[in-house]
Order: structure tokens, then sequence, then C-alpha cells
């Protein structure tokens, strides 16, 4: 498959007061053409560390790529001039935020939001511009459009202004969306919605995307594959169906069986119990040991290497050791 | 919309007429009368002055009077200058003392605002802590000390400037740059937070997501946002540069309504503290209800009218 983003061994940290806070920590991925991978994992994790670097959208200072590289059409996006990463944001990789009600700027239009970028990207009339932006209201489904792009951002509700993110992002017909929580702030209709949305327009445009998300009943309607973050580290990553039905990490294991599932019958939630490590001070081995019930000697000691168990499928424990095997067959 | 202005204009109405008949009372209840100080007048003549001015009438009356005569802008002849009426006097002072309070707004609006930018675009570097020492020292100077120290530095020390009076733009300099300063470093601090805040903001990282230029997000998108705050206090900051230039016009003798309003207040003339009052006062609450319109054309989420889309 052919591959629209390659991330190889991003670190970020944060120089803060208190030190430095190493929030991704090593993580590597890849985004094919018109898929939809999502990121998963618990609060602090580093999700959106990770895609506001790709975008090199992280407050700096205090926050710094020390280390790896983002691959997007043969350029490295960790080092590219400013100006070029201008031209790419927007118009090659477009980004949604959790929060619509408090993304779109207040005192302007939403149709002049939209036919700015519009207008910064493509260097078209502002004419042409506008009916590209009525063309997009339309594909994202705001009914009346042509009034609507009068009107101000108050005066939507938050799955319409959510709506309106998406046509603002899409707008310029980007490769790569990075949708970070989308429908975080949304009740449960209007997240089922805009998930359809989503995915209809991935058809439509053939659009690669990067949903971010800490609900695994989101991933379940759209991933086509799934990367588990924990503590800065991507820990298990493969398929949909891979990860669902033969999760290896115990931390997926455990994010699984603390949401409600339809499809088992064995619906008794288990929350993890404990709280992610320090990000100023990493642990040297497996971050998860202090919660993990199968953690052995070794996993405090050095971090598990990767295991790869099929194409898409693989893992950072120390469970895949032979060695641990043997020990667990016994 | 037009009821929003109609109800602003009768409440407008009402908080004129309260600010008339709280002066007017107060006033007539500092002891002493126009007439009884320095040179000593018969008691016939006296008599007639007060007649003449309807002093002699009970307070009441005269307080029915006057708000007669204000209903038709007529403030009546001034007791002291008695060739002359309140009007005459506002219309003559008032054009020189409006003069100096714009030039003085524009120029704290315009520099308060760039400084504080500036600051906030290099928070916590030199400029920013330079452009905050000038805004500390511009709030804790009253204009009446910069104006001295402007006058003997620059004008006398250095006769850059002139002196005093108001008939040039060099004139206008001094006088402008004294009664700016507060008002700017008000300004400067205020846009600088509200600058600041701005920036913070989600709808900023979304500008800067959509691969827009620093320059197109630091004025569309951040500026219009963070001088919201700006345009509220406009109003009472017109308010302390008109009282401001009471102060200034003395200090440089420039022959504006300050000077009209400081005798009028020490020589007890009534018409001339009563006209002064009202004129001054309907502006500052003309600009009160300017200052609202302006808001809520440049915040969309303030409604001043019912009209509403879903
Ligand atoms: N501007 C910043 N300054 C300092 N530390 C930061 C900053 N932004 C993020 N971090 C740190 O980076 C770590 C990862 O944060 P991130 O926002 O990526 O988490 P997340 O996985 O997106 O979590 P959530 O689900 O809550 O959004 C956190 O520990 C956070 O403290
Ligand atoms: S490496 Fe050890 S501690 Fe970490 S998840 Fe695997 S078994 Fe648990
Ligand atoms: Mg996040």
């Amino acid at each position: 498959m052919e591959k629209t983003l390659e991330v190889k061994d991003l670190h970020v940290a944060f120089s803060t007061y208190g030190g430095e806070i190493k929030a991704v920590r090593g993580v590597s991925f890849d985004l094919y053409k018109g898929e939809t991978l999502a990121i998963v994992g618990e609060s602090g994790c580093g999700k959106s560390v990770t895609s506001q670097s790709i975008m090199r959208l992280i407050p700096s200072p205090p926050g710094k790529i020390t280390n790896g590289s983002v691959l997007f059409k043969g350029r490295d996006l960790t080092k590219v001039k400013e100006s070029e990463m201008r031209e790419l944001r927007g118009a090659d990789i477009s980004m949604i935020f959790q929060d619509p009600m408090t993304a779109l700027n207040p005192t302007i239009t939403v149709g002049e939001q939209i036919i700015e970028a519009i207008i910064q990207h493509e260097g078209i009339s502002r004419k042409n511009a506008k009916e590209q932006a009525l063309d997009m209201l339309k594909l994202v489904g705001i009914p009346n459009p042509k009034e609507r792009l009068k009107h101000y951002p108050h005066q939507f509700s938050g799955g319409m202004r959510q709506r309106i993110m998406i046509a603002m992002a899409l707008v310029c017909e980007p490769e790569v969306l990075i949708a970070d929580e989308p429908t975080t702030a949304l009740d449960v209709t209007i997240q089922a919605q805009i998930l359809d949305l989503f995915k209809e327009i991935q058809v439509k445009t053939g659009v690669s995307i990067i949903l971010i998300t800490h609900d695994l009943g989101v991933v379940a309607q759209v991933a086509d594959r799934v990367a588990v973050m924990y503590a800065g580290k991507i820990v298990e990553a493969g398929t949909r169906r891979e990860i669902f039905y033969s999760p290896q990490h115990p931390y997926t294991k455990g994010l699984l069986n603390s949401v409600p599932r339809l499809d088992l019958e064995d619906d008794e939630l288990i929350p993890i119990m404990g709280s992610p490590p320090d990000l100023f001070a990493p642990p040297a081995g497996c971050p998860f040991t202090a919660r993990c019930e199968h953690a052995m000697e070794v996993c405090s000691r050095a971090y598990p290497f990767q295991t790869r168990l099929t194409e898409e499928h693989h893992v950072e424990c120390w469970l895949q050791d032979e060695r641990a095997k043997a020990l667990l067959a016994r | 919309m037009a009821k929003y202005i109609l109800k602003r204009l009768i409440a407008m109405v009402i908080t004129l007429w309260f600010i008339i008949t709280l002066t007017f009372f107060l006033m007539h209840s500092i002891p002493g009368s126009p007439f009884n100080e320095e040179r000593a007048t018969s008691e016939a003549v006296q008599e007639n002055l007060e007649k003449f001015y309807q002093l002699d009438q009970p307070l009441i009356v005269q307080y029915g009077n006057y708000l007669k005569s204000v209903v038709t802008f007529d403030f009546g002849p001034s007791i002291k200058k008695s060739s002359q009426t309140v009007n005459e006097m506002l219309g003559r002072g008032f054009p020189i003392s409006f003069e100096l309070g714009i030039i003085t707004l524009i120029v704290a609006v315009i520099s308060g605002i760039t400084l504080g930018v500036i600051a906030a675009l290099r928070h916590n570097g030199f400029i920013d802590y330079l452009a905050m020492t000038i805004a500390v020292l511009g709030i804790s100077i009253p204009n009446f000390v910069l104006a001295t120290m402007l006058i003997q530095q620059l004008a006398v020390n250095f006769p850059i400037f002139p002196v005093a009076t108001w008939s040039s733009t060099m004139h206008m300099v001094l006088p402008t740059f004294a009664l700016a300063t507060g008002p700017m470093a008000i300004i400067a601090r205020l846009t600088r937070s509200s600058m600041l805040e701005v920036l913070t903001q989600d709808y900023i990282r979304t500008a800067k997501a959509k691969g827009l230029s620093p320059v197109k997000i630091i004025f569309k998108h951040a500026l219009r946002n963070a001088l919201l705050p700006v345009v509220t206090i406009l109003g009472s900051l017109a308010a302390s540069i008109l009282t401001g230039t009471f102060v200034i016009e003395k200090i440089f003798a420039i022959p504006g309504m300050g000077k009209y309003f400081v005798e009028s207040i020490n020589q007890r003339d009534y018409p001339v503290i009563m006209g002064t009052t009202v004129f001054y006062s309907s502006i500052l609450i003309i600009m009160l209800f300017l200052v609202d319109i302006a808001y809520g054309i440049l915040d969309p989420r303030i409604k001043l009218h019912k009209k509403e889309g879903i």
C-alpha cells in the first residue's frame, strides 16, 4: 500500500520550570493512502503532541521536536523551512480540533474563515473561493449554506460547528486530515453523524485520516488500523481486527476490558488501576510495569523489544519474549 | 436595533436629568453666592442683581426654570461676565478643548495599542519590559506633574517647543503629550494582556493550522478580539481625558472650556458651572453610547437587537 506519511522515531519534549517533560518518546508509524488510523490511549499519553508535531504546531518554546522525522512527499517535515511548512498546513495536511466551540474565531463569519483558507492556498478570486466554500458546506451537510456563510460561529450548534471545521479543513483537498478528538465534545447522536461524515468524505476524496481518540467505540466505528499509545510510546499497533480480537499488550487488553462491548457476552468492566508514570523522569523499563499484572523482573530494567506478529500487528512487551513464553507455558 | 437605540436614548435623557438635578442642588448648597465677596455692593444693587438672575426666587422655582432653559439649549447669561452668555463661552472655548481632547484620544489609542501589541508579541523580551516600564510610569505620574516637567525640560531648558498657549501644531505637542501619556499607558497594558490571552486561544491555533501567515493571524484573528476590552474602557478614558483638559488647559494657558470652568467655580458663577457640567455630561453620555454601539459592531455575540439565527 502507498504510504502518505511516515513518522519515524519521533521525540518531543517540553522544557518547563520543573524540568523536561518527555511527552513523546520514539513514536513511529506509517499512514497509508485513504485509510483511517486511530491513535488511542489515556489522557496525557502524548496523542495531541504527536499529531501537532506532525504539523509543527506545538507551542515552541516550551515544546521541541528533539529527534526523529516526519516524511511527507519525500520531505522531512521536521526540517523544512517554516514558510514551506505554512504552505503545507491546510493545503496538504489539515487538522480538526476537539472543541468546535472555541476552535472558530467568534468575531469572523464562518464564510470568511473558510474563504481565507482557500485564498491563502489557491490564490483564486474571492468570488470563486466563495463558490468553493459553498460547495464544501453543502458537502458536509449544512442546510441553507448560502445564508449560513454570513453567520458567526455562535449562531451554530456544536455539531454544526464541527461540520464547519471539517469543511474548512478539507476545502483545499488535503492528503492528510488529522482529527484530534473531533467528537469528544459532542453528544452521542451527533457524534455518530460526524463519524459517518468522515467515512463519506474519505470515500469521495481519498483523504488519509489520523483519528485521535480515547473512545474505543469511535475506533470500532471508523478505524482501519489502530495504534495504542502509552506514556509517549506506541506499545501496540495493528489492524482494527487484530487489536480488538487478539490484543497482545496488557495495556491494550486493559483498555478493552474497561469499556462496555456489545459484541462480547462477558460485560464485566475492569478499569485499569494506577496511573501512568511521570514523564519528567520516565522509567528505563516498560512504563506499564507498575500497573501490569504480568510484570516480571526484566520489565522494570529494560524496555521491551518490538515483536512483529503479522504484517501490521506489532507489540512491545516482554511477554512476547521466547523465555517469558516458556516460563508461562510451565 | 432601532428599539435598542430608542431605549438607550430614553435612558440617556434620564441620566442627564439626574446629573442636572444633582449638580443644581449641590451647587446651591455650596456656601456663598456670586455677589457677596470682594466688592461690597449695596443692599439695593444686590437685590436687583439677584432679581435679574432670578436668585431671589425659591430654589425649586429656579430649578424648574433651569430645566426649561436646558431643554431649549439655552444656558443663560454668565453672572460674572455679564456681557457674555454661557452659550457664547461654550462656542468659543469648547472647539479648542475638543481639539485637545480628540487629538489626545487619538494619540493615546494609536500609540497605546501599538505599544501593547509589540509588547505582547515580544512577550518577556526586552521590548516588552521597556514598554511596560513606560506604561507603569505613564500611569503613575499625574498629568500635571508631567506637564510641568515637560515645560521645564522641552520648553525652558531646551526651547524646542513653545511654553504655552494653543496657536500652532508645535504648541499642541506638549499639552497633548502630557494629557495622552496616562490613557496611553492604560491602553497599552490592557492591549498587551488581552493580546497575550487571545494568542493562546484555540482559534489562533486553527488559524495557524490553516497555513495563514503570522501577520494575518495577528491582525485579522488576534487583534480584533484583543481590542474588545480596550473598546469598553474608551468611554471612561474619554471622561478622564475630558477632566484632564481642565488641568492641562490651566497649566498651558490654553483658552479652552477648562479656563472658564475653573474660574466659574471659584466665582460661583452658577450658570457657567451648570452649563459646562450639563454640556460635558451630554458629551460623555453620548460617548458611552457610541462605545456600546461600536462594541456591538465589533463583537457579533453581543446582541443589540433580537434578530437571531439558530
Ligand atoms: N504546552 C505544554 N507545556 C508543557 N507540557 C505539555 C504541553 N503540552 C502538552 N504537554 C505535556 O505532554 C504530555 C502529553 O500531552 P498530550 O496533550 O499529547 O496528551 P493527550 O494524549 O492528547 O491527552 P488528552 O487525551 O488529555 O488530550 C502531557 O503530559 C502534558 O503534560
Ligand atoms: S513488558 Fe512487562 S510490564 Fe510491560 S506490559 Fe509487558 S509484561 Fe507488563
Ligand atoms: Mg489531546
